[in-house]
C-alpha cells in the first residue's frame, strides 16, 4: 500500500503507485537455513512439530536446573563412558602388569585392572576422561536425589505427574546400581571387596542365596565371570533402560509442560516462562557446558577413585576404610548398625536377617516408598485436580515434614558407613558412634518431622502475620489525638499474593454414621484410617489470610499500628486495641468466613 | 494509600471502601458474615516489567556483547591450551599445584583447559541469554491431560471394533490359545540363560583348600598341611611366631596353583597370631592351638570381608568393612558390630621339622552366612 518506498522520480514509476510492498526477503545465512531444513522437511514433515518445541514456553527458577544437573551429568556419562570402552578390557584373566607404573610392575592383575592402569597412566588424556566419568556418575545421582527432594518438597509429583515420579524413582534405583557396576569394574582392591560384600548379602537370601551367588559370579566367588557380566549390564543393559526412561521421563515433561512457582500472574491454567529459541536453547545449552566445565574442573584438580593406590583384587588383605561410594553407603550403613542378633537358626537353616533387612530388603524399600508417596497422599488428601502450581514446601507441614523425616533416616544410614572414618577423624570410639548411629535412627527422623514441621507452620504464620500487618517500618507516627503507632509499610498487591494465594485445605470428615432413613452405615476401616491420615496431615493447617480477615485486621490493629494498606481496603479502620500479629485469630475468622465448622483448629 | 497517615482516630466504624458500610462489623477482631467482601484474593496479575541496562543503553549491550565475545574466545584459548598441552607436556611429568600438592602435570592441564574450554562456551551463552535476549516473560496456556471425552470413547469403541471383527471375542480357541503362546514364547530365551549361569554351589561353601583336593569319590583327604605366609609362600616355624605377632596365611599349595588362586584363598585365608596361653580363656582354643598360638579364619562370618585388623594390646580382630570386632581370647566371639557367628577356628600343631601344620580342615563352613550351612 505504502508509496514511500517507492521512488517516484520518474514518470515510469508511478506505474508502481499501489503496488503492495516488496517484503524484505530472508538473509542468505537464513535462506540456507531454510533450504537444509526444507529439505528435511520435504522428507519428514517435521516443520510443525519442531516449531511447536521452539516455541514452547519455560519457567524460570534456579531448582529447575537441579534435574538439568542430572540430565547432564548423564549424557557427559555416556559421552567419556563409550570413549572409556575404547581402552579397558572387561576380563578377569590374570596378566603380569609391565605399564608405566612402577610400583605395581611385576604384579598378577587382572586385564580389567590393568587396562584401567593404562588408561590413567599410558593413554594420554585417559586418566582425564576416567575422573570425568566418575565424577560425572556421581554427580549425577546427586543431580536425580537433589532434584527430588526439590520435586517432592514441592509437590510437582501430584497428578498429573505421578507417572513421571515413578519412572523417576526407578531412574534413581538404576542409576545406584549402575554407579555399583561401574565402579566394580576396575577389579581394584576396594571394589573388589564391594563386591565380595554384595556376594555376601547375595548369599544371605533366604533358600536361594547360595545358588543366587553361584549364579550372579558364575560359581565360586569372585570367579571370572563377573568382570564381563557386570560390564555388559553397565555398558549395555542398564544404559538402554536408563536411556529410554530418561527419555520417557523428558517426553512427560514436555506433554505436561513443566510446572511453576506460584506468583502474580501464574495460575493453575498457564505457563509463564520464555521460549526455548531463544532464552532456552541458550541457557540450558549453555548449563550444559557450565556442568561439564565443572566436572572436568573437579576431575583435574581433585582425584576420585585412585585404584592404583589400591591394588589389585585379592580376597585375602584388604584397606582400613573402606567404604562404597556415597549412593550405596545407606545400604554398607545399615549393615553397620543392624545388630547380629537378626542372624537366627531355624531347623538348622541359618536365616541372616542382620545383613539380608540392610541390604536386600533396605534397597527396594526406600525406591518402594518413594514411588508409592504420591499415591498414598492422594489416597489421605482425597485430592484428585490437577496441579500445575507448585506448593511452597512450608504450605505443606506435613509433606515437608515427612520428606525431612526420610531423608534423615536415610543420612544415619550413610553417615553409619562412614562410621570408622569418623572415629579416627574424630578420635572417638567406634562404639561409641556406631551406638549413637543406632540410636539416631529411632530417634532422628521422628524428631526431624516435628521441628521441620514446627518450622513450617510458624513460616506459615509469618507469612499470615505479613500479609495483615505488613511490614514493621521502625517510624513512629503520632496521630492528631496525640497517640503514637508504628507505621507498617504496605505490601504490594504482588507481594502479597504470595503469601495468600495456596488453597485453604482441611481435613476430611467422616460422613455421617447413620443414613437418611435411619440405618447404620458401618464405616470401613479403610475410612477410618483415612479420616485418621487426613486429620494426621491437616489438623494443625494454617491457612492464608482472605480478604475478610485482612479488612478486619485492619480495623483491628489501627490503633497500634497504621498500615499503609492497598486502596482496596484503604477505607477500613477502627479503634479495637488488639494485638497484632495473631494468626490464630485470623484462622478463626477465616473458618467462619468460609462456614468450614472444624473449629477445633488452632484455639489458643 | 497515604489517607492512612492522618488517622481518622475517633471515628466508628468506618467505610469498608467499596464492599459497603455493614460489611466488616468489628467484635474482637471477628468477622461476622461476609458483607460482599470476596473468600480469596484475586491474583493480581504479573508485576511491571524492570528493565535491564542492556535495554536501556546501547553502551550497556555493547558491554554485554564485548563480555559474551569474550567468553567465547577464552573458551577457544582452553580449547587450543588442551591441544598444545596434549603434545607439550610429557605423560610422566608432575607440577605443583597450590592447595592440592604435586599432581600429574598432563592431567591437570588438560583437565583444566578442558574445563575453560567448556565454562566459556556455557557462561557466554548463559550471560548472553541473560542481558540480551528477550526478558519479557510469555504465558502459554494449558489445557487438561485428560483427552475429550469422544477419543475416549473413541478408543474403547476401536479397541472393541478391532477385536470383535478380528473374531477375538467370538473364536475362543484363538484367545486363550494365543494367550498361551504368548506366555510361554519367552522360555526359550530365558532358560539357556538361567541354566547357563553357573555351577550349583553344591558343598562348594562348606569345605576349602584345607581340605584337600576332592577324590573320584566325592569324599576329601582333609591331610594335614603347611601353614604359608601370604605371599613370601613360606612354611612357618612355630618358634617364629613370637607373642604378639601375626601372622597371614595360606594353605600349602594354594599359591603354586596356576588357576582359581582367588578363589581359593577366598576361603582359605587364614589370621595366625600367638598370644600368651594364659590369656586365652576358652579351653577349646587352646586345645586347637599350639602353645598359644591361633589360626582362625580370615574371612569374616558377617559377609566376607577379610578380618585384616588386629589389636595386639586387647587381642580384638577388627573387620574394617563394618566393624564386627571378635575376641581372640575368647574363641573370636563377636563383642561388637553386625555379625553373629565367631570365626571358625583352624585346628593346628606342629610337624616334625617344627613348622605349623594344620590337624584338619575347618570344621564349618567359613564366611558370610547362607541358608544352608547348617549348625555347626
Amino acid at each position: 500500500m505504502s508509496t514511500d518506498t517507492v521512488p517516484s522520480g520518474r514518470p515510469a514509476d508511478r506505474l508502481r503507485d499501489g503496488d503492495t510492498k516488496v517484503e524484505p526477503g530472508p538473509s542468505a545465512a537464513a535462506r540456507k537455513v531454510g533450504g537444509v531444513a526444507g529439505w528435511i522437511d520435504d522428507r519428514t514433515s517435521s516443520a510443525k512439530g519442531v516449531n511447536y518445541l521452539l516455541r514452547k514456553v519455560f519457567p524460570d527458577h534456579w531448582s529447575f536446573m537441579l534435574g538439568e544437573i542430572a540430565m547432564y551429568s548423564l549424557i557427559i556419562c555416556l559421552i567419556s563412558g563409550a570413549l572409556l570402552t575404547l581402552w579397558f578390557v572387561p576380563s578377569a584373566t590374570q596378566v603380569v602388569y609391565d605399564g608405566s607404573y612402577v610400583p605395581l610392575r611385576g604384579q598378577t592383575m587382572s586385564d580389567a585392572y590393568a587396562s584401567t592402569l593404562n588408561i590413567s597412566f599410558d593413554i594420554k588424556g585417559g586418566l582425564i576422561v576416567r575422573q570425568i566419568h566418575h565424577w560425572a556418575a556421581l554427580m549425577f545421582v546427586v543431580g536425580l536425589t537433589v532434584h527430588m527432594f526439590r520435586v517432592f518438597f514441592t509437590g510437582a509429583f501430584r497428578k498429573p505427574r505421578e507417572l513421571n515420579w515413578v519412572i523417576g524413582t526407578v531412574l534413581a534405583l538404576l542409576a545406584a546400581i549402575e554407579g555399583f557396576a561401574g565402579y566394580s569394574l576396575p577389579d581394584d582392591l576396594l571394589s573388589g571387596t564391594g563386591l565380595r560384600a554384595m556376594e555376601g548379602f547375595v548369599q544371605t537370601a533366604p533358600v536361594i542365596g547360595s545358588y543366587l551367588a553361584y549364579g550372579i559370579f558364575g560359581g565360586p566367588f569372585p570367579g571370572e565371570a563377573i568382570i564381563p557380566r557386570l560390564y555388559s549390564a553397565h555398558v549395555l543393559l542398564l544404559p538402554a533402560v536408563i536411556v529410554g526412561l530418561f527419555t520417557a521421563h523428558i517426553v512427560l515433561v514436555a506433554v505436561q509442560r513443566h510446572t511453576q512457582f506460584p506468583g502474580p500472574g501464574r495460575t493453575n491454567d498457564n505457563v509463564v516462562g520464555y521460549r526455548v529459541m531463544p532464552v532456552y536453547a541458550a541457557k540450558a545449552g549453555g548449563f550444559f557446558f557450565i556442568v561439564f566445565g565443572i566436572i572436568a574442573l573437579i576431575s583435574a584438580l581433585f582425584t576420585i577413585n585412585p585404584i592404583w593406590a589400591y591394588g589389585p583384587y585379592d580376597p585375602s588383605p584388604v584397606t582400613a576404610g573402606s567404604q562404597p561410594d556415597w549412593y550405596m553407603g545407606a545400604y554398607d550403613g545399615a549393615l553397620r548398625l543392624l545388630p547380629g542378633w537378626l542372624e537366627f537358626e531355624i531347623f538348622g537353616n541359618t536365616l541372616s536377617l542382620n545383613i539380608a533387612l540392610g541390604a536386600l530388603v533396605l534397597l527396594p524399600l526406600v525406591y518402594i516408598v518413594l514411588g508409592a508417596y504420591p499415591f498414598v497422599e492422594r489416597w489421605v488428601t482425597g485430592d484428585t485436580g490437577e496441579h500445575h502450581l507448585l506448593d511452597r514446601p512450608r504450605n505443606n507441614p506435613t509433606r515437608t515434614g515427612i520428606g525431612m523425616a526420610g531423608i534423615v533416616a536415610y543420612s544415619v544410614f550413610m553417615f553409619a558407613a562412614g562410621n570408622d572414618i569418623m572415629a579416627i577423624k574424630l578420635g572417638m570410639s567406634i562404639n561409641d558412634i556406631t551406638r549413637v548411629f543406632q540410636i539416631s535412627l529411632f530417634v532422628g527422623p521422628p524428631l526431624a518431622f516435628w521441628v521441620t514441621k514446627r518450622i513450617c507452620l510458624s513460616l506459615q504464620r509469618r507469612d499470615r502475620d505479613l500479609a495483615l500487618h505488613a511490614r514493621e517500618s521502625g517510624r513512629i507516627m503520632r496521630g492528631a489525638d496525640g497517640s503514637f503507632h508504628e507505621r507498617h509499610d504496605a505490601l504490594t498487591e504482588q507481594e502479597r499474593w504470595i503469601l495468600v494465594q495456596h488453597e485453604p485445605v482441611a481435613p476430611l470428615q467422616l460422613t455421617a454414621q447413620v443414613d437418611e432413613n435411619g440405618v447404620e452405615r458401618p464405616l470401613s476401616r479403610k475410612d477410618r484410617l483415612r479420616a485418621k491420615l487426613s486429620h494426621f496431615y491437616f489438623k494443625d493447617a494454617v491457612n492464608p489470610v482472605t480478604p475478610a480477615e485482612l479488612a478486619a485486621a485492619h480495623h483491628d490493629g489501627q490503633q497500634a499500628e497504621a498500615i499503609e494498606a492497598p486502596l482496596d481496603y484503604e477505607g477500613i479502620d477502627g479503634r479495637q486495641d488488639h494485638g497484632p500479629g495473631d494468626g490464630g485469630h485470623g484462622a478463626d475468622v477465616d473458618s467462619q468466613a468460609r462456614g468450614v465448622g472444624s473449629a477445633s483448629r488452632m484455639k489458643e | 494509600m497515604n489517607e492512612k497517615d492522618s488517622h481518622p482516630s475517633g471515628g466508628e466504624v468506618t467505610q469498608p471502601g467499596e464492599f459497603g458500610s455493614t460489611a466488616v462489623r468489628l467484635d474482637q477482631g471477628h468477622v461476622v458474615g461476609d458483607g460482599g467482601i470476596p473468600a480469596r484474593f484475586e491474583n493480581p496479575g504479573f508485576p511491571p516489567h524492570t528493565h535491564r541496562a542492556s535495554d536501556l543503553s546501547e553502551s550497556g549491550a555493547k558491554r554485554a556483547e564485548r563480555a559474551v565475545g569474550g567468553l567465547f574466545i577464552l573458551s577457544i584459548l582452553g580449547t587450543l591450551g588442551f591441544v598444545v598441552a596434549y603434545f607439550a607436556i610429557d605423560k610422566q611429568s608432575t607440577m605443583f599445584i597450590p592447595g592440592i600438592g604435586q599432581a600429574n602435570a598432563l592431567h591437570a592441564v588438560l583437565g583444566l583447559t578442558m574445563a575453560l574450554s567448556l565454562l566459556g562456551i556455557g557462561f557466554g551463552a548463559v550471560h548472553w541469554a541473560k542481558t540480551l535476549m528477550p526478558d519479557t516473560e510469555e504465558v502459554e496456556m494449558r489445557h487438561p491431560m485428560r483427552s475429550s471425552d469422544e477419543a475416549r470413547k473413541d478408543f474403547v469403541q476401536i479397541l472393541g471394533d478391532g477385536a470383535e471383527s478380528a473374531h477375538l471375542t467370538r473364536r475362543p480357541i484363538i484367545k486363550y490359545a494365543l494367550g498361551g503362546a504368548l506366555g510361554l514364547f519367552a522360555v526359550p530365551v530365558i532358560l539357556p540363560v538361567i541354566g547357563g549361569l553357573g555351577p550349583l554351589p553344591g558343598d562348594d561353601l562348606s569345605v576349602s583348600f584345607w581340605n584337600g583336593h576332592q577324590e573320584e569319590d566325592g569324599s576329601y583327604p582333609n591331610a594335614p598341611l603347611r601353614l604359608m605366609r601370604d605371599p613370601q609362600n613360606t612354611p612357618i616355624k612355630a618358634s617364629d611366631v613370637t607373642i604378639g605377632s601375626v601372622f597371614h596365611v595360606m594353605p600349602e599349595g594354594l599359591l603354586d596353583l596356576e588357576k582359581h588362586v582367588l578363589e581359593e584363598k577366598g576361603k582359605a585365608a587364614v589370621i595366625v597370631m600367638r598370644l600368651d596361653p594364659d590369656d586365652i580363656r576358652s579351653q577349646k582354643e587352646k586345645d586347637w592351638g599350639y602353645q598359644g598360638i591361633v589360626a582362625y579364619s580370615k574371612i569374616c562370618t558377617h559377609v566376607g570381608c577379610p578380618v585384616g585388623l588386629y589389636e595386639q594390646q586387647t587381642h580384638h580382630l577388627l573387620c574394617p568393612c563394618h566393624q564386627s570386632t571378635f575376641d581372640v581370647t575368647q574363641d573370636c566371639k563377636v563383642i561388637f558390630g553386625p555379625a553373629k557367628r565367631p570365626l571358625p577356628q583352624l585346628e593346628i600343631t606342629v610337624d616334625d621339622e617344627g613348622y605349623l601344620i594344620s590337624k584338619g580342615p575347618f570344621k564349618e563352613a567359613v564366611g558370610p552366612s547362607f541358608w544352608e550351612r547348617g549348625s555347626a
